[in-house]
């Protein structure tokens, strides 16, 4: 299957160790990556903040391109970048004065978008399987934390999973021999890019989620989500120092443990990008 | 507490929630104060009035104290509200639609941060069509003063090889501009 990816500024940046074990997992699962040209930032939570046009256009414009590359599916890993490219979409077939602009802005006329966008975990959950598992990850006890972006609003996005209490990740986990923990914070948001404006915000929030994964049991908190992930891995000294804990728990994502129990090693998955070294624990438990 | 007289409310602030309903696609008032929205907020404690309450002054046609409310900026778009509305309001689409209005009204009253915040991000696309990570932690820490906010996670992030120093431009930045001259054209 050819895969139209959209790595977004996240990806290539601050987020790269999610990157990287994309390009690790898919080839081996039979998804053959393909970039989609030339792409552009898709505005994040600044451009639908302050505008309707361009929260609309910059992710449509990628759109455009990525249908043009021949894919049948489109990601975009990031949850926020996906849920801008979701409504871009549906814009770009049921809003004609949107279009419209669109078209005059760019001076090109767009057909209908066909491309089915997913999220991430909606790419992968059908296509892997027990059969790709070499190296189960027995004994790794973790919660699984989905964030908001992925499954909520549930009637705008129609994602498969609950929105309450999801548990598509739960399942991978389950494949991959991994054991998951019930916790109530699965889907509780991080405070996202409040972590640029309202500081005290994100690290109350992220000591709430550390607190209750650690007194869930978990070794590890498991993440689809690159803000979910940086705000509660690279923010969590700023935590510790902030709320005088002193919390040493992982946040890896899932796509990197998948990679684990598929038998990549640990170095091609982005691990050492990690602020929070998940090495001590894999080691551990004998999976590195 | 402050007496209001809801009827000359309503009246003055007529244009202003049509044009909110229309933009939206929501209407406020099918509200019934049930409150979901408010228990299930991450993010109320730092808001000055929770959600409810907004809906609740949109109602009562109090456009201005929702404008200058800093719970339009502190809300973190993660629709829990949306998700738990009994009246199928999509709250968290009319709180991104009321930070859009007071964005182009120039109403930031206590959200400075996210004024420069989403100036800098935004000039960031439209200078180079994709974030430049560095020239955003510049210009915020400079716009907001806040000049040791994050200095901390610089460097380890250099050394993890996550930071690039200079900034990239996409090839097609001539697209990228025709996409913003439009915006300030129709004005949205």
């Amino acid at each position: 299957m050819k895969l139209s990816y959209y790595p977004g500024c996240g990806l290539s940046g601050s987020s790269k160790e999610l990157d990287i074990s994309v390009k690790a997992i898919s080839g081996p699962l039979g998804i053959d990556i393909v970039e989609v040209p030339d792409w552009n930032c898709c505005g994040g939570t600044s451009a639908h903040s302050t505008g309707h046009f361009l929260s609309f256009a910059l992710p449509a414009r990628n759109v455009v391109k990525a249908e043009k590359t021949g894919c049948d599916e489109f990601t975009a890993p990031c949850p926020a970048c996906y849920v801008r490219h979701f409504l871009a979409q549906k814009q770009l077939n049921e809003d004609a004065k949107m279009k419209r602009h669109l078209e005059n802005a760019l001076g090109q006329n767009f057909d209908q978008s066909d491309i089915k966008i997913k999220n991430l975990i909606e790419v992968y959950i059908d296509r892997f399987s027990s059969s790709n598992v070499t190296k189960p990850l027995k004994g790794l006890k973790v919660v699984n934390y989905y964030g908001c972006a992925l499954v909520k609003p549930p009637k705008t996005f129609k994602f498969f999973d609950d929105p309450e209490n999801p548990k598509s990740l739960e399942k991978i986990m389950d494949t991959c021999g991994a054991e998951s923990i019930e916790w109530p914070y699965k889907t509780e948001c991080c405070g996202a890019s409040l972590c640029f404006t309202n500081q005290d915000v994100v690290w109350k929030n992220g000591r709430d989620i550390l607190q209750v994964a650690k007194d869930s049991g978990a070794q590890a908190i498991v993440v689809a989500c690159t803000m979910c992930q940086m705000n509660l891995d690279m923010r969590q000294a700023q935590i510790n120092k902030k709320y005088k804990t002193n919390f040493n728990i992982p946040v890896m994502y899932f796509t990197q443990l998948m990679g684990l129990a598929m038998g990549i090693p640990a170095d091609r998955l982005g691990f050492d990008k990690l602020y929070v070294d998940a090495k001590p624990l894999l080691h551990s438990l004998k999976l590195l | 507490m402050r007496e209001i007289n809801v009827t000359q409310k309503l009246e003055k602030s007529k244009d202003f929630l049509r044009k909110l309903q229309e933009e939206s696609g929501q209407d406020p008032g099918q509200c019934f104060q049930c409150m979901k929205c408010t228990g299930g907020c991450p993010v109320q404690f730092a808001m000055d009035y929770p959600p409810s309450q907004i809906m609740r002054m949109l109602q009562d046609g109090l456009v201005d104290e929702v404008l200058n409310s800093f719970t339009i900026w502190t809300c973190a778009t993660c629709s829990t509200c949306t998700a738990r509305c009994p009246r199928d309001i999509d709250i968290a689409q009319l709180m991104d639609t009321l930070r859009v209005m007071a964005f182009h009204k120039r109403r930031f009253n206590k959200a400075k941060n996210m004024r420069v915040f989403h100036t800098v991000f935004m000039d960031s696309i439209g200078s180079h069509g994709r974030l430049y990570e560095v020239g955003l932690a510049l210009g915020l820490n400079l716009g907001t003063g806040n000049l040791l906010q994050d200095t901390d996670i610089g460097l380890p992030m250099f050394m993890k090889g996550k930071l690039s120093l200079l900034p990239h431009n996409i090839k097609g930045m001539n697209e990228i501009k025709r996409l913003y001259d439009y915006a300030k054209k129709i004005g949205e």
